[in-house]
């Protein structure tokens, strides 16, 4: 009797296993529910041969469960499908962490020949740095980083991209989403808060909450925000339990910038709408995935091969946007997002082109209560961390102006840390 | 009656398992010979069914990881020599059935005094004393948070097992907690201090090596032929005849663990200190539980710890390669388990056998 009750079990898991199985095939169907993006990759054909000898070599921190090095991936792969490059001229080092490992993996590349070596994670930085001095026909660049404007060596790059526009567009398919929920009575005016997952109290993931939270708060006035922090920035657990936490304290919507998937699949479980971000989530997450703002790292490494092959110099500090492709919305989920979200995000992308609307303009934030005038950031990174650059100018702070990667640490009213 | 037997009969087991008497050398070394063919065999299906790669090339490649270049060879060294070192440093405790769970911690403390030296006092004390102080703080460091669960577990009988995990997580706080007050921007990442590590010779991976090459020899000797070394194993066996002949179990106890922290300690010392110049809650990077398989397969001795790190080690970096090599991912993750399944459950042929009952009569079946 056992052997039988055993051997049903055993059908029944392998029933199930298979069941399992078929249902990932299906949900890898190209979904109804999207609508394409009001801010799509951007067309970009090459227009110069790269030599066979060439080589461009890639560190990243974690391999493609992390959301974040799976978007350079995909870049790097996109660059090396447009330029018509061998699999033997683009080499991936993963996972590297941010320690000497980074100094071996970038010698080894420079080792196997590679004429430029690009490396994705800010912790990378002072490693990428120490190899770029002794390798000096190398060019070496860096995402995020902060120093390359300030290092004084010729072969060190650093870039980033205007990705607060990015998430001033998320925000307001966001505060739409708000609206619609007050409107439809599931929410009061004022219960309409959103939860944030960030990563580090840095200045790239403030600049990214508070200009997500404006984008939100300039369609729907009475928006609120929660931020907690995972102090990681590829955490699973952790994300998924900050994630949680704010859904338990009335957060009703949730955005994150932290690489994994812990968020997103929090916000599935309990039915709370989310924003993503790196890209698209929705096919893990349909039923509550509303878009994702993401940088396009291709334009950066078109850039930087075709400076390379035609000799003239990359440069320090690189900063895209909108224009140039590198700052992209995914498609839309119209099961999830508000009526009226493509036509909102576009009249605010031509507004952010022509330069009538600023994401930072100092009248539509206050600080303790004040409108701010004047603010001095830490610009120049000298290890000291004293702000030494007037970042206010014509009304609105200057994000990514002075330097790539944000410099926007303020905490503004209306946003909550816990 | 004749049913009646007929259902003993049915209800005898298929085979049971017997414990070996000591197997050959040649014989061992063949078990574990056929084990890794195995694994090669069964990791070259699932490279070829689900990845369509030509083993040979994905094995080869493995190989380059580690050999194809100075500096991957010497990383290579280095990176086994760490987890040697962390190994070597938990052996004594296992040895003596103290489950120290907690090399990640230790290591990671032991790091973390180090860093904190260079951080407060790089530039303002010679160089020279700032080594001296580097290093007695990583020891120190590493010993406090071993010895903490061994006082407890002296004192109150806790289970050190539980109580040294914790400590794991009590130091990556420590870690958070430190990196938040020292970075102001908030980043979370230290900015090396190469000014203030510890000298190098040769180049920056040789002294680390040597360090842990004496270091492993120092355990050997100390395991081997001390008096202490035979308490260990005597307290390990058992601890009521440890305590009839005379040795004062809780003082061994103590001291091996003492031991144990303070060389988890020096592995954090050597890895912030001696090479990274800076530190994250990632520094340990899992060696503290890798290492306790590097002891076990070696069976707690340190010369052969030395193999099954380098073999460890290998596949680590052998993974790396491939993801490069072939573009894909979770499979080289899945062939090092593969072989590390294989040569961890060969162990198991060594020490027993499997006897399948037939005909009344038993016979050894060498499974192999």
């Amino acid at each position: 009797m056992k052997k039988v009750l055993s051997f049903i079990l055993m059908f029944a898991m392998v029933f199930s296993l298979v069941g399992v199985l078929a249902s990932c095939n299906k949900s890898g169907d190209k979904a109804k529910g999207l609508v394409d993006s009001p801010l799509p990759e951007k067309e970009i054909k090459a227009d110069f041969e790269v030599p066979d000898d060439f080589k461009i070599g890639f560190i990243f921190l974690h391999d493609e469960k992390s959301t974040y090095d799976k978007n350079f991936m995909d870049a790097a792969r996109r660059a090396q499908k447009i330029l018509g490059l061998s699999d033997d001229q683009v080499i991936f080092k993963t996972p590297i962490d941010e320690s000497d490992e980074c100094t071996t993996a970038a010698e080894n590349l420079a080792e196997q020949g590679c004429g430029i070596i690009f490396a994705d994670s800010f912790g990378h930085e002072p490693f990428m740095r120490g190899v770029a001095e002794k390798y000096p026909d190398i060019e070496f660049c860096h995402a995020t980083g902060t120093s390359a404007h300030t290092a004084g060596l010729k072969n060190f790059h650093n870039a980033f991209a205007n990705i607060f526009q990015g998430r001033y567009l998320a925000g307001i398919a966001a505060g739409l989403k708000l609206n619609e929920m007050i409107k439809d009575g599931k929410i009061k005016e004022e219960e309409a808060v959103i939860g944030y997952v960030g990563a580090f109290p840095y200045a790239e993931v403030k600049s990214g909450y508070t200009s997500f939270f404006l984008g939100a708060r300039s369609v729907c006035p009475s928006a609120t925000m929660k931020v907690n922090f995972t102090n990681s920035w590829y955490d699973v657990d952790k994300e998924r339990q900050n994630a949680l936490s704010l859904i338990n304290d009335g957060c009703v919507l949730i955005s994150q910038h932290a690489d994994s998937m812990g968020a997103p699949s929090a916000c599935e479980e309990k039915g709370v709408p989310d924003v993503s971000y790196n890209g698209s989530t929705y096919e893990d997450c349909p039923e509550t995935f509303i878009v994702s703002s993401r940088i396009d790292w291709t334009p950066y490494f078109i850039y930087i091969i075709k400076c390379y092959v035609e000799g003239t110099p990359i440069a320090d500090d690189w900063c895209g946007g909108i224009e140039e492709g590198s700052v992209v919305l995914t498609d839309i989920n119209s099961g999830v997002a508000a009526e009226g979200t493509v036509d909102a995000i576009k009249e605010a992308i031509e507004k952010l082109k022509s330069g009538e609307l600023k994401v930072f303009a100092t009248s539509s934030f206050k600080v303790d209560g004040k409108e701010l005038t004047s603010y001095e950031a830490d610009v120049d990174d000298d290890g000291t961390f004293t702000p030494e650059t007037e970042v206010i100018k014509d009304g609105y702070f200057a994000e990514s102006e002075y330097r790539s990667a944000p410099y926007f640490d303020i905490d503004i009213d209306g946003i909550t840390i816990q | 009656m004749r049913s009646k037997t007929e259902t003993k009969k049915a209800h005898e087991p298929l085979f049971h398992v017997v414990k070996r008497d000591e197997l050959s050398g040649i014989k061992s070394i063949l078990v574990r010979a056929i084990a890794i063919l195995a694994a090669i065999v069964v990791s070259s299906l699932v490279v070829v069914i689900a990845e369509k790669v030509n083993p040979v090339g994905y094995f080869k490649s493995m190989f380059r990881g580690a050999f194809s270049t100075p500096t991957l060879f010497w990383s290579f060294l280095h990176e086994a020599a760490l987890l040697l070192c962390v190994a070597i440093a938990l052996t004594p405790a296992f040895k003596m059935r103290f489950w120290n769970i907690g090399g990640e911690g230790q290591v990671l403390v032991g790091g973390l005094a180090s860093i904190a030296c260079m951080f407060y006092l790089g530039g303002k004390v010679p160089n020279v004393l700032l080594w001296v102080l580097i290093i007695v703080s990583g020891l120190l460091a590493g010993a406090v948070w071993a010895v903490l669960p061994a006082l407890c577990k002296a004192k109150w009988n806790t289970n050190e097992t539980l109580f040294t995990l914790m400590m794991n997580y009590i130091a990556i706080q420590l870690v958070c907690f430190c990196l938040d007050t020292w970075v102001k921007s908030g980043s979370g990442v230290l900015e090396p201090m190469h000014g203030y590590g510890l000298p190098s010779v040769g180049n920056k991976w040789l002294l680390n090596i040597l360090i842990i090459l004496a270091l492993t020899v120092f355990m050997f000797i100390y395991l081997r032929f001390s008096k202490h070394g035979y308490e260990i194993s005597v307290v390990g066996e058992s601890e009521n005849t440890a305590r009839y002949i005379g040795i004062n179990v809780k003082k061994v106890i103590i001291r091996t663990v003492l031991i144990s922290g303070m060389l988890c300690g020096l592995a954090g010392v050597l890895i912030c200190g001696g090479i990274n110049h800076t530190i994250s809650t990632t520094a340990a990077k899992g060696r503290g539980f890798t290492a306790i398989l590097v002891s076990w397969l070696a069976k707690f001795n340190p010369l052969y710890m030395m193999l099954t790190s380098i073999l460890i080690v290998f596949f680590q970096v052998g993974a790396i390669q491939v993801k490069s090599d072939f573009n894909i991912s979770d499979v080289a993750d899945i062939t090092t388990a593969i072989i590390l399944f294989f040569i961890v459950g060969c162990e198991f042929f060594i020490r027993y056998k499997i006897v399948f009952k037939k005909h009344g009569h038993k016979e050894a079946v060498n499974n192999d």
